[in-house]
């Protein structure tokens, strides 16, 4: 399968060698009231991974990296982050939420800030970065996703794709070690998806460590070190993209890659 | 027969052109916006009939308006004798002779210049709040000017308002130091230690102080408080208190906590559902049983405390209503970049909440202002009835009926129609969904 947007795929030929855990999650269930959401979910992110997680509406995929940043909470199981585990305690949400970035399918950037201001709100405030600095950090996180002339605009004057980049870099301001990416491109128009993606790719480049759950399967074989299947809140299937794609072992992975690739 | 082909390339894309120009003129606009059809046309007619009757019933009483006179009688004389003896006329003389009273009601004529710079110093602390083009640092004056001018108006000794900002001043900076403790260490150390020192330290202070340096002014009691005086003293304190208080139990109703939650949910529902004057007689005949005997405070403070809440409850669920209309997104951006509760509503959360609930705030904001009348129950002299009886009170101003209500009601617009401008501004200001 080739894709066109991914004439730059990473160079996995010299695999790095991942030794430390980044994220550690053992036996988690989650229920929405009495919908069982998530069920016996096991899975171990180590440094610098790029995860991509796929599967049909309603499986659980999102729930799953939402429960990573507590914004969504579990009932049962264990969540690590970083060495901090993830419980009621507001002090480890806060600390965990300040390390690990999140970018969501609407965007979510503050309406009422200009771009900049959406950039350092997060530094000044959580981080106590005085403003100068966190200012000339924006500004070269708005030069690196390519659009440091739109500074001083409001989200609303910009395009979906602009808007997600710069929700990309509103998170990298924070510096995180970890970044979650939720359907991040499913609500921009053909035109304006590639520019998401080439920056997510550079991010990848970087060595992030990467969980991202998507629709886009080219991303997926070009970027991904993992693939994760989920279907009815459960791991169905996980393996390296090569064999993910050209020999996936359960009847419901095949059905699911046969409808989205088979057209 | 041609041959066709589903192929099209374009090879220039087409420029913008102009619109076609419209056909403009009286007879255009008119058939457009009056006379577009049958039942416009009459309606317009009827609307026209109305405006004529009401303007041909009013103009000749305005008209025939006296400023100069005694009495209403020698109004009425004077109207008889200019413009026949069935001439009606506007008797004006009674807001010439009494305006003062409809102003300041009974506050001293010789202490007029406090109430004036108190509030004339109102726009001097209103200006950095309402128009951020206004130096920060006049920030300072407004939190002073609520002290200042509770001096001004009712005189006595400074100090204890000074003692009064003091023990503020002493909490913020307490909730500073404590808050690197834990944020629960920071507001019961920001509420103990004001507490404290307004029960043991305050009063003591204050009479030394009052022995050291006499500043004291003439004592003006709430009793000689009456007309716009009061309605913009209680107006004023009771806006300035009631928002703060409203986005509290507006954030409280929508807390996770129970017990915050029902006390809130509690709290909203009575006020709602309890008419301002029973509140107000609340104010002035209840309030004393609660209060340890041979305590007597202040009934303009009494009616300000229960005009407040009143106002709190109603702004309370525009803002919920605000809060309500933000996406769910909004909150969870600001909680994945690890915001706390306090800085995600304080930056995120109430600026966007509060710019939606403007018009409603607003709104309340106006129909409080409008009920402070209503402290007549509770015999204080309000503009429109209060003072207006006691005009009518006097023998040479009574059965004068038209002329007070008018004037008190246009002042009452006066001060409403510039609270509505300046919503509308503002709400401009803040729009940010320019495409």
């Amino acid at each position: 399968m080739t894709d066109p947007h991914f004439d730059r795929a990473i160079d996995r030929s010299q695999m790095q060698v991942f030794d430390e855990v980044a994220i550690q999650i053992s036996a988690m269930n989650k229920w929405y009231g009495t919908f069982h959401v998530l069920r016996d979910i096991n899975l171990t992110v180590n440094r610098g991974e790029r995860i991509v997680i796929a599967g049909p509406s309603g499986s659980g995929k999102s729930t799953l990296i939402r429960c990573i940043n507590r914004l969504e909470e579990h009932q049962s199981g264990k969540i690590v982050v970083d060495g901090t585990e993830l419980t009621s305690d507001l002090k480890n949400i806060d600390k965990v939420r300040s390390e690990v970035g999140m970018v969501f399918q609407h965007f979510n950037l503050f309406p009422h800030l200009t771009i900049l201001e959406n950039l350092t709100l997060a530094p000044i405030w959580v981080r106590k970065v005085p403003k100068r600095e966190a200012e000339e950090t924006a500004m070269y996180y708005l030069e690196k996703v390519k659009i440091p002339e739109q500074a001083l605009k409001y989200p609303g004057q910009l395009s979906g794709g602009q808007q997600q980049r710069v929700a990309i870099a509103r998170s990298l301001c924070m510096k995180p070690r970890i970044m979650l990416f939720d359907e991040p491109t499913s609500a921009l128009d053909p035109e304006m998806i590639k520019e998401v993606l080439d920056t997510m790719i550079e991010l990848a480049e970087e060595g992030m460590t990467m969980l991202c759950v998507t629709h886009e399967m080219g991303f997926a074989q070009a970027v991904a070190n993992r693939v994760i299947f989920m279907d009815q809140g459960q791991i169905v299937e996980q393996n390296n993209p090569h064999d993910f794609f050209n020999n996936p072992q359960s009847d419901r992975t095949k059905l699911f890659l046969s409808q989205i690739l088979g057209h | 027969m041609t041959e066709s082909s589903a192929a099209f390339v374009r090879r220039d894309m087409l420029p913008p052109q102009a619109p076609p120009a419209t056909q403009a003129g009286v007879l255009k606009w008119l058939r457009e916006n009056l006379f577009s059809s049958p039942l416009n046309a009459v309606l317009t007619l009827a609307g026209a009939y109305v405006v004529w009757w009401l303007v041909a019933h009013s103009y000749p009483w305005l008209s025939h308006s006296v400023w100069n006179a005694g009495s209403l009688s020698e109004c009425r004389a004077i109207i008889a004798e200019r413009w026949g003896a069935d001439a009606t006329g506007a008797c004006w003389a009674v807001i010439k002779e009494r305006w003062h009273q409809y102003i300041f009601g009974f506050y001293p004529p010789e202490l007029y210049w406090r109430p004036i710079s108190v509030f004339l110093l109102l726009f001097v602390a209103l200006a950095p709040v309402l128009f951020s083009a206004v130096p920060r640092v006049l920030l300072v004056f407004t939190v002073v000017y609520p002290f200042l001018a509770t001096w001004l108006l009712w005189g006595g000794s400074p100090w204890i308002e000074v003692m009064i900002l003091v023990g503020f001043v002493l909490g913020w900076a307490a909730f500073r130091i404590a808050s690197r403790y834990g944020s629960l260490l920071a507001v019961s150390v920001a509420l103990a230690v004001p507490a404290l020192w307004w029960v043991f330290a305050a009063g003591p202070m204050d009479r030394a102080l009052e022995q050291a340096i006499r500043l004291a002014i003439e004592k003006v009691a709430s009793d000689k408080f009456g007309g716009f005086l009061l309605a913009v003293t209680i107006g004023v304190g009771g806006i300035a208190m009631s928002l703060p208080l409203g986005i509290l139990l507006a954030l409280g109703r929508r807390s996770d906590m129970f017990l915050i939650k029902a006390l809130s949910v509690g709290f909203i529902e009575f006020i709602r559902g309890v008419p301002l004057i029973t509140l107000l007689f609340v104010a002035s005949l209840l309030l004393n049983y609660f209060l340890p005997p041979g305590t007597n405070f202040d009934i303009i403070l009494r009616v300000e405390i229960l005009v407040t809440l009143f106002a709190a409850a109603y702004i309370a669920e525009v803002v919920r209503g605000g809060l309500a209309a933000l996406p769910r997104g909004q909150y969870e951006a600001a909680d994945s970049l690890g915001l706390d509760y306090w800085k995600a509503q304080r930056l995120i959360i109430l600026p966007q909440a509060l710019k939606i609930s403007i018009p409603g705030i607003v709104s309340t904001f106006i129909g409080m202002f409008k009920d402070t009348t209503l402290v007549v129950f509770v015999g204080l002299f309000d503009p429109l009835k209060g003072i207006s009886d006691f005009v009518r009170a006097d023998f040479n101003w009574k059965g004068i009926y038209w002329e007070p209500y008018i004037f008190v009601g246009c002042i009452f617009f006066l001060f409403n129609f510039s609270m509505s401008r300046y919503s509308m501004y503002l709400e401009n200001k803040l729009k940010r969904d320019h495409r």
